[in-house]
């Protein structure tokens, strides 16, 4: 058994660890809450521009009007957009949706290809021997739009240059504090018939009856619309997984802390009766010390 | 009758409220939007878009976009826009002065590089313009 010194030393630094991921959890909270903020601001300009692509998808010829639309025949290469944490310490966040979307595209017959979002899913991804066209790390905390247009850009970029025929991503969505889903989305080729996270569709279509006049042409502003709403689209998925990110991190800090705290008890206890029990024997030293005393004066006394 | 007026960029709603005629720096050129305008779809260029109510002026910069024009509402998706009122002038200026000396170094045209400094000078430029012209005036104009 441990000396009651090293068992006070390890309560002391166990306490610690447990104020060290409760402050954890605590900042998780709030990034949580600023992520989903975000997110929200969002939907706005999301929804609008859907029900202009819509619109403008829907016209006669649309399909071959503009190469972001046109689906390519046969199994040409695919890209995968990966989004991922930078930081660990978030229970299975990050294996979570990494094997996700390798058991997602693990029986494609065409050649697969990542672009990751996280330095974790990037050492993952190079582990496992997969191909990574780039790596995009250290997002601000609460990335704004700019910052993840680089990201949009690249994918439209290798889709227009026919490097890959389809362009996916692969996100956690946030659905609560408690839930966190893998998911992943077709970006390129847009299909107009596929509704976008959680835009609301049946009311966003557009009164197909006005007669629009277009400023400058119909093609230039679907050249306009359809690389912004790509781009957004990846901007939100990054939001949503940074929310999914913080809330798996919040439960995984707020276990480590209950975890903490039992073992606290538990090693308290023991502490406590390994102290009483060093009384105990002191006691019983002192009073067989005392007898023994006792009893050579009496001898001596005789 | 107003006209409707939403102003959205991608990460937030930058002003939303009636107007009695919206401005827009459409890509061929300017145009005033009155009520029971034509269904109109429009691209954008940089510039400003000045919202009047009763009046009262408001101005945003826009780095271009898209506007829907419907005849009881005006939509803008908007690149990156701001109220001229929100303008950080240190900022602006200090962006402004960081790409000219950027470009001064001497950086080959045509790479990423140069056509991104090309942009941010541009935008420092639309927004310090913006604030010297329209600032004053919306002071005036609450002072009055």
């Amino acid at each position: 058994m441990a000396s009651i010194r090293e068992m006070r030393n390890r309560i002391r630094s166990i306490k610690n660890l447990a104020q060290v991921t409760k402050a954890l959890e605590t900042v998780s909270a709030s990034k949580v809450r600023r992520a989903i903020a975000a997110y929200s601001q969002t939907r706005p300009y999301a929804e609008k521009a859907w029900k202009l692509l819509l619109h403008l998808a829907r016209q006669p010829g649309a399909e071959s009007l503009h190469p972001l639309l046109t689906r390519r025949e046969g199994n040409g290469p695919v890209l995968v957009i990966l989004v991922s944490s930078d930081r660990g310490l978030a229970g299975a966040y990050n294996v979570n949706i990494v094997r996700y979307a390798l058991q997602t595209f693990r029986d494609f017959e065409s050649q697969v290809s990542y672009v990751s979002v996280g330095k974790k899913g990037e050492t993952m991804l190079l582990r496992r021997r997969r191909t990574i066209l780039a790596g995009f790390a250290d997002l601000p905390p609460i990335p704004r739009f700019v910052d993840c247009a680089a990201i949009g850009q690249l994918a439209i970029s290798e889709f227009l240059s026919g490097h890959y025929d389809q362009v996916f991503i692969a996100y956690t969505e946030f659905i609560s504090m408690l839930r966190q889903e893998p998911r992943v989305r077709k970006l390129l080729p847009l299909e107009p018939e596929i509704v976008p996270m959680d835009v609301h569709s049946p009311e966003a279509t557009h009164p197909t009856h006005a007669v629009f006049t277009y400023e400058p042409g119909h093609t230039e502003l679907l050249n306009e619309i359809l690389p912004r709403f790509t781009s957004l689209q990846i901007y939100r998925s990054i939001l949503s997984a940074i929310a999914s990110e913080h809330a798996a991190r919040m439960v995984a800090m707020r276990n480590a802390t209950e975890n903490a705290r039992e073992l606290i008890t538990a090693l308290q206890l023991d502490y406590n009766k390994a102290r009483q029990q060093s009384i105990t024997s002191d006691m019983l030293d002192i009073s067989a010390g005392a007898e023994a005393l006792a009893k050579s004066m009496v001898e001596a006394e005789r | 009758m107003p006209i409707r007026c939403e102003i959205v960029s991608q990460d937030r709603v930058v002003f939303s409220g009636d107007a009695d005629i919206v401005i827009l720096p459409g890509v061929e050129g300017e145009m005033g939007i009155l009520p029971n305008h034509a269904p109109l779809l429009t691209a954008l260029r940089y510039g400003i878009i000045i919202v009047r109510k009763q009046g009262e002026e408001q101005y945003f910069t826009v780095a271009g976009g898209i506007a829907e024009v419907q005849p009881d509402q005006v939509t803008v998706l908007a690149d990156a826009a701001e109220n001229v009122m929100e303008i950080n002038v240190q900022r602006a200026e200090a962006a402004k002065r960081r790409a000219e000396e950027m470009l001064k170094k001497g950086i080959p045209e045509e790479s990423d590089e140069y056509f991104e400094l090309q942009a941010a000078l541009r935008r420092s430029n639309l927004r310090l313009e913006a604030v010297q012209r329209y600032r004053q005036r919306v002071q005036r104009e609450r002072r009055e």
